[in-house]
């Protein structure tokens, strides 16, 4: 009896996350150009919209780019900082970390509008290029805190070795060190991207009017009336976000089975 | 490798740009007027009764939520504890929802409550008669208990899992009754993930401006919504400065508490 409450609940709580995205999901087949419960037949025309409109496709390529460029950008700074950070005495790392805190546990909102200020102060005016660094800067915490710990861990004596041996500087960290730390350097580039894909409020006070991402697209076009595409959009990122976890999964419990097979060995 | 301290420096230039200098600007914007002469003004304005009942409201409908969140989180956690299941396939199901794009979600329970939308089909079908939320403090709720769940599920989740079960068998053998389990040793190894958890469902959920806008129609003025309206519809950004750092004391206020809170549940313990 216990055991069916315990199941229930579990059950209850996945519906409750899970039912309005179905209802989405189904939605977008249905032929009414308003998305409502009423099924009017089955259509793909939605779907058609979405990828006919030259409005949609250049949000999605923005999206795409900023991300792909702020967490590359994140990534390659990061990574150096945290090589300088490790040459900084105890006191001035604690000041680092102190600082690359700030971004994560300010309000987004806060962010946004300082960053909004600040390009206002400095006469810049917004562009793809204001987005893009805003991008950048709430990218570079996930990086730095990825990062540093794996090359804590490797410590310095692999490099030395490599220089020992007749490395220059750069072939011993892009050989020795920069492998063993690559877990890290994954994981921050891809919670980078995964950030500034999913940004909506940042971005929405660092662009300007007539340059949208899909966030913010989503946002404008929802001011005027949710249409039924909007219904498709979210089926076609439902999709995606499925696959990009699935392989996840997949990969990591490869990964482990892996370390397992190794360890047993 | 490790002397090259310059290696920090495009870093460190970063942050200068983009976080300490912005920061200072807002300071600055909410301590001058129009015409750049100091005043105050802009942080007084949040006592115009409009600013006011958004900042309460803020903070009453946040905490609501947190509470909701936790109250439906704890338990799913320590039930996902004992039974055991694949724990990548847990994260899984939960990180789904999360990487939706938050505005569709959002948007998604704009449609089911709609006078002809899913929920009312259902119940008018029972002869329940109909729900008439949209608009209202509590459909905003709602939306902000389904964004922030998973954040408050999520770390949740992860410290209760690494709880070594030999503790919750040692004090079951000590005669601990299965309350006085949770109470005593679950809750208090739990702490470290429920602060993570409530810090991520508070300071969203307070700041917010596009739930409220979406599922409250106009009608639901959050502190985040004036903030956002002076910035981007013709207010004044001196006044929405003040605003903004009037709201991080009161978020600051909030973790202070939280973190004190956090060492007396600390404290009972030892």
């Amino acid at each position: 009896m216990k055991k069916v409450g315990k199941f229930i609940y579990i059950g209850l709580i996945f519906l409750f996350l899970y039912l309005p995205i179905f209802t989405l999901v189904i939605l977008s087949f249905n032929d009414s150009k308003n998305p409502s419960s009423i099924w009017k037949g089955f259509t793909l025309r939605w779907f058609e919209e979405i990828f006919s409109r030259s409005e949609w496709m250049e949000a999605l390529i923005n999206t795409f780019v900023i991300g792909i460029l702020a967490a590359g950008i994140a990534t390659v700074v990061g990574v150096a900082a945290c090589v300088g950070i490790m040459a900084l005495s105890r006191r001035q790392r604690i000041w680092m970390l102190q600082l690359t805190n700030i971004p994560m546990v300010n309000a987004e909102i806060v962010t946004a509008i300082s960053l909004m200020l600040a390009f206002a102060m400095f006469g810049i005016s917004l562009s793809r290029g204001t987005i893009l660094f805003a991008h950048i800067c709430f990218c570079l915490p996930y990086v730095i805190l990825n990062v540093l710990p794996k090359l804590r861990q490797t410590g310095t004596l692999a490099y030395d070795a490599a220089r020992d041996l007749g490395a220059g500087p750069l072939k011993a960290f892009f050989s020795v060190v920069l492998p063993d730390i690559m877990p890290g350097v994954a994981t921050g580039f891809l919670m980078s991207f995964t950030m500034s894909v999913d940004d909506f409020v940042i971005t929405h006070f660092t662009r300007p009017s007539g340059i949208n991402t899909l966030s913010t697209l989503i946002y404008s076009q929802q001011k005027v009336g949710i249409r039924t595409s909007l219904c498709a959009l979210s089926t076609l990122i439902f999709l995606i976000v499925l696959l990009v976890l699935l392989v996840r999964m997949f990969v990591m419990n490869r990964a482990a089975a892996d370390k397992t097979l190794k360890g047993g060995t | 490798m490790f002397k090259k301290k310059s290696l920090a420096g495009p870093y460190m230039a970063f942050i200068l740009c983009g976080t300490i200098i912005p920061l200072l600007a807002v300071l600055y914007f909410a301590l001058v007027d129009k015409n750049g002469s100091l005043t105050f003004a802009n942080l007084a304005s949040i006592a115009d009764p409009i600013h006011l009942k958004a900042l309460g409201l803020s903070l009453l409908l946040a905490f609501i939520c947190t509470v909701i969140c936790l109250l439906l989180a704890f338990p799913l956690g320590l039930m996902l504890r004992k039974s055991g299941g694949n724990k990548g396939f847990v994260i899984f199901l939960l990180i789904l929802p999360m990487w939706m794009n938050f505005l569709l979600r959002t948007i998604a329970w704009k449609i089911l409550l709609q006078k002809n939308g899913f929920i009312n089909m259902i119940l008018t079908s029972l002869g329940l008669g109909e729900l008439d939320i949209l608009n209202t403090p509590t459909a905003v709720v709602l939306g902000l208990v389904y964004d922030f769940l998973p954040f408050m599920i999520l770390p949740i989740y992860n410290v209760m899992i690494k709880i070594d079960n030999s503790l919750v068998e040692a004090a079951y053998d000590l005669g601990a009754t299965p309350f006085k389990v949770v109470k005593d040793v679950i809750l208090p190894m739990s702490m470290p993930g429920i602060i993570s958890g409530i810090t991520m469902t508070f300071v969203p959920a307070m700041t917010t401006f596009a739930i409220s806008e979406i599922l409250g129609g106009n009608r639901i003025l959050l502190i985040g919504n004036i903030i956002e309206l002076e910035f981007l519809h013709g207010g004044s950004r001196n006044v929405g400065s003040g605003l903004s750092m009037v709201m991080m004391v009161f978020i600051l206020i909030s973790m202070a508490l939280l973190n004190k809170f956090d060492k007396n549940g600390e404290g009972t313990v030892v």
